[in-house]
């Protein structure tokens, strides 16, 4: 084999790679370390201001508003689905014809936001059909979309949506807890509680840690729901980080983009990397 | 425990049952079930299961007199049928390298696509604003196609599938004298399938349901898709709006009933072998 065979073997996976490599520095990689480099720069005069961006943003009532909003969001709802979607995957693999049901809760996953706008305003309208229903059983009337309920009208759409996508990920780390084990606790007189807690709980740390990274990641994409029911400037209980970001985008404000965007950049890789490193620790 | 489960399920349903049954009634009916959220006046929303007199007047309307429908329908097609083909053509070849090769910073590059991959759209907005207007792509339609191809979340997906080949296999059609390409041709993509497919599946899903980038980067209503243009729809439509949601539900429920294996395999995939 000639050595130029063997440097065109060693290097031939550039060739493969490239395009989207190419690709993918051109729009993300690059221009996400120039918004870095903007972050500290004056917009105008492109001078270096130091940390002036991160002093404007953070003394701003709408970043503020929006940070705690979405932090405030993700902690509600993460823990809720978590729980939630366990004890529904822990009944289904009891059961024999799981199909049906895991088709029925991953669908919302393929339903598009547009298509159930006017539903959304059906149920949760001040005259919606959830009120009458409050109303006939003499409950009173909610606002849900035009006070603070309407954050939870959030966590419950978000919900709606990832519940099937965290149950198939639960039960596809319930089935992999052999069932030998199983079946030896069993003989040794274990209860169903105690499997539960002693034998499936501690075997799904790893289910656990990636449910979490991923409901995460989904609970941003709860944006669409919130600005196509409710605008770009819904109830302020629901004014999420993504409707800061929108707004900001519409008035061109780059420098507080910039800012924020490696603010929030810093926080996300600051919480994979305290996630992988509670995980490490635990396994 | 089947009864909760029956509950959870009816709740999941509902919402998208309504949606498929109200344009189903006449438009007298449907006025009627909609004046409370327009006007209240103490009257609540009563929802009809069966409609008193049901008629597909209103698909009829949609498909035969309103000619911006189909541009609309077409805009999103075009869009994510682009996206869909071009990502599965460059992110094919990437998840090759990183499953295949040893190189150096392969580690490194790999680890820059998972953090990205996790970042939101919101992030990197405007970084991406800024290469699009300088290459003057803003309000074209190629300003939500180009960016969209090099998603680091196919890449990511392929890779999974491609990394379940034994290295045996390609290794002995390299003995047989098959260079990279043909290899990756004739044993990657058969036995990596499943990883491509469900790629594609669960991208179409998401790009059928597009908002935030066309949101930010199209200004001009006629290049919107269907998943951003339904909501702009003026609201004493409501016939019409509910007709669309049906057919922009159609082409999601088809894709999702024939692949929902690849769905499932795609999601377990994406999460579950760190």
């Amino acid at each position: 084999m000639s050595t130029g065979k063997i440097c065109y073997q060693k290097f031939q996976y550039i060739v493969f790679l490239l395009p989207s490599f190419l690709g993918v520095s051109i729009f993300i990689f690059l221009p996400f370390l120039d918004s870095v480099r903007r972050s500290f720069c004056a917009s105008g005069s492109g001078k270096i201001v130091g940390l002036q961006n991160y002093k404007v943003i953070f003394a701003n009532e709408a970043f503020i508003l929006a940070l705690k909003n979405t932090g405030r969001f993700i902690l509600a709802c993460i823990p809720l689905l978590m729980v939630t979607s366990f004890f529904v995957s822990y009944f289904i693999t009891k059961l024999k014809y799981i199909r049906l049901i895991k088709s029925i809760l991953l669908f919302p996953l393929a339903v598009p936001t547009a298509a159930l706008l006017l539903i959304w305003q059906i149920l949760f309208s001040d005259g919606g059909y959830i009120n009458n229903i409050l109303a006939q059983h003499g409950i009173g009337e909610v606002s849900f979309l035009h006070s603070s309920a309407a954050f939870w009208v959030l966590v419950g759409s978000y919900i709606w949506k990832n519940l099937g996508y965290t149950v198939l990920l639960w039960i596809t780390g319930m089935m992999s807890v052999s069932d030998s084990v199983i079946e030896a606790a069993k003989v040794d007189g274990a209860g169903e509680w105690k499997i539960l807690t002693r034998i499936i709980i501690p075997n799904l740390k790893p289910t656990f840690y990636t449910i979490t990274i991923i409901s995460f990641l989904n609970s941003f994409k709860v944006f669409r729901e919130a600005y196509l029911v409710a605008g770009a400037y819904p109830h302020e209980s629901m004014y999420l980080m993504q409707h800061l970001f929108n707004n900001w985008f519409v008035n061109m404000d780059l420098d507080k983009m910039a800012a924020a965007a490696v603010t929030i950049f810093t926080f996300i890789f600051a919480a994979i990397v305290l996630l992988r490193r509670v995980w490490d620790k635990e396994m | 425990m089947y009864l909760v489960l029956a509950v959870i399920c009816l709740i999941i349903i509902y919402p998208v049952f309504t949606a498929v049954i109200l344009p189903l009634q006449d438009i007298d009916e449907l006025s009627r079930t909609f004046s409370p959220i327009s006007d209240f006046k103490g009257d609540y929303v009563n929802v009809d299961y069966i409609p008193q007199y049901p008629t597909l007047n209103t698909f009829k309307e949609l498909l035969l007199f309103t000619p911006e429908f189909y541009k609309v329908f077409w805009n999103s097609i075009m869009i994510t049928g682009t996206i869909l083909l071009f990502q599965v053509i460059v992110s094919v070849p990437a998840a090759w390298a990183f499953s295949r090769f040893k190189f150096k910073g392969r580690k490194l590059i790999f680890d820059l696509y998972v953090i990205f991959m996790l970042i939101p759209f919101q992030v990197t907005m405007l970084s991406q604003y800024l290469v699009l207007n300088k290459m003057q792509l803003m309000n074209t339609r190629l300003a939500i196609i180009i960016p969209a191809i090099f998603s680091t979340f196919s890449v990511f997906l392929i890779y999974r599938g491609f990394s379940d080949i034994p290295e045996d296999v390609p290794n002995s059609a390299r003995i047989d004298g098959a260079n990279e390409f043909q290899v990756l041709w004739y044993i990657g993509l058969p036995l990596g399938k499943t990883g491509i497919l469900s790629c594609v599946v669960l991208s179409f899903l998401d790009l059928w349901n597009m908002v935030e980038q066309p949101l930010a980067f199209l200004k001009d209503k006629s290049l919107f898709p269907l998943s951003l243009y339904l909501p702009m729809i003026d609201t004493d439509n409501i016939q019409i709006m509910l007709a669309a949601a049906v057919i922009v539900l159609i082409p999601a429920a088809f894709v999702f009933i024939m692949g929902q294996d690849y769905l499932e395999q795609g999601i377990i995939a994406s999460a579950l072998k760190e």
